[in-house]
């Protein structure tokens, strides 16, 4: 690889722990929050209530993956706001369709 | 342009030209409407799943005695409990859970391989990205298992009359965990997602290459690390999703 003069010229920087902390911080927060929906699994009878608990967790996930691991957060508000905007419609699709799925069961 | 045109101050607005207004690259820029896209393609089979298990009877008696019917949807945690060298023992969603684990890890190895190519540190991105390409593949071979042993069955089977008989495992037309379209869902929401896994782990590979030829370090810039990156966190993102929509409700 030294066969590349360019290389040599490169500077490595020093590594910032905090940063690095920082990291592994949002990764333990991701396996807790797993942890947690394993033990409601198993401890928790089904029903809207424990639906509710899941669905929330999973957005709570979402969040950290979104906006720490692929810095989402930490962009431009315009970026932020064309990247979410667009998946409203979705919530809109979920609704719709569930709605569809009952009506479906009622004929069956 | 004639010089009466120029009435605009450049200064106030950024979409005046000459510089760009979300402050990231095309590259990236791209990478992100891609990712919106795949995103409504995944919600769509998601909430397709939520549309067909809407549309299908719940098993409504006590969860002990729920036992594999047609006439049901069936619950997750009793079709999805084998552990691979434990056979015959019922660990319900412990294999997937591995799973889960298995790829937060690979996103945050990814992350390190990120914040390592921004230092312009070649030896840290090679070695993070190895450790996201391993993860990553130990994923794929977790699901080729799970995918083996939901097609092969459990040894009882269950009787189904539109087959004729007892029927093992699971294809297209029959599964004997409940309604045909759960393991057609199945295979088709887990197999998308197995196939985004797949192309990660290639386009991984390839950054890693070039990272190893000294591509990046000619170039000056980790950037290509951080667009692939930004593929494979979403990747854990959607499994998230999968992990909950169709393992846990």
């Amino acid at each position: 690889m030294e066969l590349h003069e360019d290389i040599n010229e490169v500077i490595v920087q020093p590594v910032d722990k905090a940063k690095i902390w920082q990291i592994w911080k949002v990764a333990i927060i991701l396996g807790i929050i797993t942890i947690i929906e394993f033990v409601i699994a198993f401890t928790m009878p089904s029903g809207g209530l424990r639906i509710s608990i899941f669905i929330a967790l999973t957005l709570v996930k979402a969040f950290y993956i979104v906006a720490e691991f692929m810095h989402l957060g930490h962009e431009k508000k315009t970026l932020i706001y064309t990247i979410i905007m667009p998946l409203i419609l979705v919530l809109w699709l979920i609704g719709a369709l569930m709605m569809e799925g009952s009506a479906i069961l009622q004929v069956r | 342009m004639s010089s009466t045109a120029t009435v605009v101050n450049k200064e106030e607005s950024v979409w005046a030209g000459g510089k760009s207004p979300f402050a990231v690259s095309y590259g990236k820029v791209m990478m992100w409407l891609f990712l919106v896209s795949d995103a409504f393609t995944f919600s769509g089979l998601l909430i397709s799943y939520g549309l067909v298990r809407y549309s299908n009877h719940a098993y409504a008696g006590n969860p002990e005695d729920f036992a594999f019917s047609q006439d049901w949807w069936p619950i997750p945690e009793k079709v999805f409990e084998a552990v691979p060298f434990l056979h015959g023992v019922p660990a319900p969603l412990v294999f997937v859970g591995i799973m889960t684990f298995i790829l937060i890890l690979s996103s945050v190895t990814m992350v390190l391989a990120v914040e390592a190519g921004h230092r312009m540190d070649r030896k840290a991105v090679q070695k993070w990205l190895l450790w996201t390409i391993f993860w990553g593949a130990v994923f794929l071979g977790c699901q080729a298992w799970e995918w083996a042993h939901f097609i092969q069955g459990t040894e009882e089977g269950s009787i189904i009359k539109a087959f004729g008989g007892v029927f093992h495992g699971a294809n297209l037309s029959f599964n004997q965990y409940g309604p045909p379209p759960f393991a057609a869902l199945f295979f088709f929401i887990t197999g998308f997602h197995g196939t985004h896994v797949l192309s990660g782990v290639l386009l991984n590979f390839l950054i890693f290459y070039n990272t190893a030829v000294g591509t990046y370090d000619k170039r000056g810039s980790y950037e290509m690390v951080e667009k692939v990156g930004l593929y494979w966190h979403f990747v854990d993102l959607v499994w998230v999703f999968v992990f909950t929509f169709f393992y846990l409700i």
